[in-house]
């Protein structure tokens, strides 16, 4: 292998390093209409009446739009699959704003100053609702926030929108309730995560043009272009045809950019004015009007028998997704599929509950999925457990978790929003995971917890997690490699590179299969119009779904350039061998420039270009174990992390510097989850944390050591023998730290996040007792 | 109003409006390698050099700026690029939005500190935030870049 398993600098590093124009904004046409939108204050309210005269009667504003000026077409900002599992409950602009920061009205001015003024004196009069900001009181709520006849659920998801219910499911292996009853050991917890923002560094941002075709063309910073241009078509009613989306550079998405955000209102100005238009959003704009990570209360209930044998597991979930139901089934329902299937020993087990609407900001995808806040639930509950069955949490984790070859009823049941797929772990080393984690991270020196000096505790924690690679039988993924004269090529392709690397890995892919150097393939991904079709960067699944187009796609090309080279070589295909610049057959050889100069310029004409697609028949989950060391001040409860020991199974880890990168990198994000991030609202709805000055994510400071090694694996379906590594480094940080500050004082957290005021109040509760 | 400063080693004279705050000048005048990410000073991607300190543009009004030196990460090109290669190499090359102002940071560090610790590296980079990375990869390639330079 000459570029896989390689640590490979990104295609674009240099590039976007040294500041070339790259993401949306830069892109924008100089002389953009700039759009803002006036929000609402209030949580819950009717627009009884709007003005905009005044603002229409300034110079250089040119287009106020209000809900009057939409038909009224509910859909889903969610974009995934068609028809989505996320109901269409979402009006472009509506007569009703359901959290701080709903969208009232857009204005379109010359300049962003004039935009203000004309916000400004935008006259509008709200008949103030009752608002439902208590999650676990949402159901059968005196106030219901979608009584509109247009709301509907695409298929059966459990939407009962009168309840204040977005969605809701029930799955039961055997028979939870007797199988409790005879345990011989049960536990049970309820535990509470909250709502993180996801605090990529470049917000959301859109802009819109009509090009010399008359078509709308969009420059979005977008996870997926193909389900925003699909959405635009049906909401605003334009033609698919008559749109272009572009996916120019991505900073950062981790679930956030696969909503539409701006784009309904910048194309809607565009196709009204016929004029350039741009909307970046403020960060106050990104905290009050983009998605959160759903927010969840979940009863763990676990039973065991005496010897360490866990014979049932049963989970109920309730979830806050906010004013509108985006991923709303989908994210509790991966809360159960890619968390209860590690402990597959269990003769039973049961995963229920609902997602509510409430009025907050509107909750989606982010990072972990789900996952995160099933695994907070499960691997503390599994400590709690070890505990009062006085067993070492390490066996027991190796004596009831995942092994490979073997296989979980879950997977069959439980899918995203609708059933799932069998399947066996044909590739799994959680095992070698969680001992070579014991070593690396020290385990047995420090467990529990060392005294390091009168005040202070050195203690250690873990967790194990999986998560998946893409959504079978849904998304697919698709690849176009062109040969061109001189002998290099194009990797065109749909799936969307949002800072993860997809660009690089997918370039490493082809140029593998192909024998050329990396700089001999160049990537063009993203754009609706010239890329094939690609379902978009989420549910980990660009290397695995995408990364197997382009194999196939290339294996294609390599056949393609083998038959033409034969030809001119006179010799049987078969008989040709190819190293990547040279052919030879028949004591002849003929190199890739002189193949391909030949095909373009001279003899046997003919343009050679390979497309391939392909969708996932499973979902092979890559696993971890997270081993959260940390010094803890018993006084003040505040505490450090000294080193986070991650050991991974991806598979083979195409690029193992950016593996290693998207690991780090969710480390970090779980870690804050863990221990201070948090959206906050007023007790009347209003959002607290709308700046990075009330909303804190990790700095350089906080983060000392970070330990990541990945398991020797290779799976059978994969590329290369990959799997996924975008999300599995999110999970364990909440649990494992859980777990650490437990073995350190004793105390059990289990209401994220974890800060030093929760621990000393439940140490002095403890020392009262 | 008109404000005549040196960007990037050449001089430049610029009609601003009061209000205006040097990073939506900056943008304006096309100096699209100057990013925007918070409104409120706390992120560090839209650092520049202003008479060789590390600031952030956000901050700055446009018309404070007459007279002085203002240099952005075209300004410090070669040295970008060969930290962008110690960033490839260890891993903390993902969405790229930071890194500009990591590049002006990491040169601003060198010039006040030519021989920084590990501590001194967070201390000095701490405002410059990244969501993508986990700083790990990050700080490796820094130490990595300056030991070099030696």
């Amino acid at each position: 292998m000459k570029l896989i398993k390689q640590p490979i600098p990104s295609v674009d590093g240099k590039g976007l390093m040294m500041g070339r124009p790259a993401y949306t904004d830069d892109l924008a046409e100089p002389n953009s209409l700039i759009v803002k939108v006036l929000r609402s204050p209030h949580p819950h309210a009717k627009i009884v009446h709007i003005n905009t005269d005044k603002a229409l009667s300034i110079p250089g504003v040119e287009l106020v739009l209000t809900y009057k000026d939409f038909k009224r077409i509910p859909f889903t900002r969610a974009g995934q699959g068609y028809p989505e599992p996320s109901p269409h409950d979402k009006f472009v602009l509506d007569q009703y704003v359901r959290h701080v920061g709903d969208e009232v009205a857009c204005v379109a001015a010359k300049t962003e100053a004039l935009c203000d003024q004309a916000l400004d004196v935008l006259e509008v009069e709200y008949d103030i609702l009752q608002p439902v900001l208590d999650f676990e009181q949402a159901i059968d709520h005196d106030v219901v926030l979608h009584p509109e006849d247009e709301v509907h659920e695409m298929f059966p998801i459990g939407y009962e929108p009168k309840r204040n219910i977005a969605a809701s499911y029930h799955m039961e292996v055997g028979d939870v309730e007797a199988e409790l009853k005879k345990c011989d050991v049960v536990i049970n917890e309820t535990f509470y995560t909250q709502a993180q923002m996801h605090a990529m560094m470049e917000p959301h941002t859109v802009n819109a043009r009509i090009d010399f075709q008359n078509r709308l063309v969009l420059y979005s910073a977008t996870q997926t272009p193909f389900h925003v241009r699909r959405i635009i078509s049906q909401t605003l009613e334009v033609p698919l045809s008559k749109i272009r989306v572009i996916k120019p550079r991505v900073g950062g998405g981790f679930g956030g950019k696969q909503s539409l955000h701006g784009e309904m209102l910048v194309s809607a100005v565009t196709l009204r004015t016929g004029k350039p238009a741009k909307m970046v959003y403020t960060r106050k704009e990104v905290f009050e009007a983009s998605p959160t990570r759903h927010k969840m209360r979940i009863k763990m209930t676990l039973g065991a028998d005496k010897d360490g044998t866990l014979r049932a597991i049963d989970c109920h979930v309730l979830s806050d997704t906010g004013a509108y139901g985006e991923h709303a089934l989908t994210v509790f329902m991966v809360a159960g599929s890619k968390v209860l299937p590690l402990y597959n020993k269990v003769n039973s087990v049961r995963f229920y509950g609902d997602v509510v609407y409430t009025n907050h900001n509107a909750a989606g995808a982010f990072r972990g999925y789900g996952a995160i806040q099933g695994n907070f639930a499960l691997e503390s509950a599994i400590d709690i457990l070890c505990e009062k069955l006085g067993i070492d949490p390490l066996e027991f984790r190796d004596n009831n978790m995942m092994k490979e070859g073997e296989t979980s009823p879950i997977f069959a049941i439980m899918g995203e929003g609708t059933e799932g797929t069998a399947m066996t772990m044909d590739s799994c080393k959680l095992e070698y995971c969680l001992h070579r984690g014991r070593e690396v991270s020290k385990w047995n020196e420090i467990y529990p917890y060392q005294q390091i000096s009168p005040t202070k505790r050195r203690a250690i924690g873990m967790a194990i997690a999986m998560q998946g690679s893409g959504i079978p039988y849904i998304d697919m993924g698709s690849a176009t490699i062109k040969l061109n004269d001189d002998g290099f090529f194009n990797l065109l392709i749909g799936a969307t590179d949002i800072g993860q690397g997809s660009d690089t890995v997918l370039a490493q892919i082809a140029a593998e299969v192909l024998g050329c150097d990396m700089d001999h393939m160049i990537v063009y991904s993203s754009d609706s119009d010239l890329t094939p079709f690609d379902t978009g960067a989420y549910a980990s699944s660009t290397t695995y779904v995408s990364g197997n187009a382009v194999y196939k796609a290339a294996m294609k090309m390599k056949q393609m350039m083998i038959e033409e080279a034969a030809k001119r070589l006179d010799a049987d295909v078969d008989d040709v061998e190819f190293d990547g610049t040279m052919f030879i057959a028949n004591t002849q050889s003929l190199t890739i420039n002189e193949l391909a100069n030949r095909l373009y310029y001279n003899d046997d004409q003919r343009q050679l270009m390979a497309t391939s697609s392909y969708v996932g028949h499973k979902s092979p989950p890559p696993f971890m174990t997270g081993y959260a060391d940390i010094t803890i001040d018993i006084e003040t409860g505040e505490y450090d992390i000294n080193n986070y020991t991650s050991i991974v199974d991806c598979g083979t880890p195409l690029n193992t510097m950016l593996a290693r990168g998207q690991v780090e990198g969710g480390i970090v994000q779980g870690i804050g989850m863990a221990s201070y991030e948090d959206v906050k609202y007023s007790k009347s709805g209003r959002l607290i944390t709308n700046d990075f000055v009330s909303y804190l994510i990790p700095t350089r400071h906080e983060i000392k050591n970070l330990t990541t090694e990945f398991a020797e694996s290779y799976e059978e379906t994969g590329p290369f023998g990959a799997k996924s590594v975008g999300e599995i480094g999110i999970d364990t940080p909440p649990a494992a730290i859980a777990n650490a500050i437990y073995n350190a004082v004793g105390v059990r957290i289990t209401e994220l996040p974890i800060t030093p005021e929760k621990i000393r109040l439940a140490m002095l509760r403890k020392d009262e007792q | 109003m008109k404000v005549t400063f040196i960007l990037n080693h050449q001089e430049e004279t610029w009609d601003v409006h009061p209000n205006d705050y040097l990073l939506d000048s900056l943008r304006t005048h096309h100096i699209v390698s100057v990013k925007r990410g918070c409104d409120t000073t706390s992120c560090g991607v839209c650092t520049v050099l202003l008479n060789g300190k590390a600031v952030p543009s956000c901050s700055i009004l446009s018309a404070s700026i007459d007279g002085k030196e203002v240099v952005t990460v075209e300004g410090i090109a070669k040295e970008a690029e060969r930290l962008s290669e110690f960033m490839g190499h260890n891993g903390a090359d993902q969405c790229g939005y930071c890194n500009p102002s990591l590049a002006l940071s990491v040169h601003a560090l060198q010039q006040e500190n030519p021989h920084p610790s590990d501590a001194d590296i967070r201390a000095f980079l701490v405002g410059n935030l990244c969501r993508c990375t986990g700083y790990h990869g990050q700080q490796e390639a820094i130490l990595h870049y300056l030991e070099d330079d030696q």
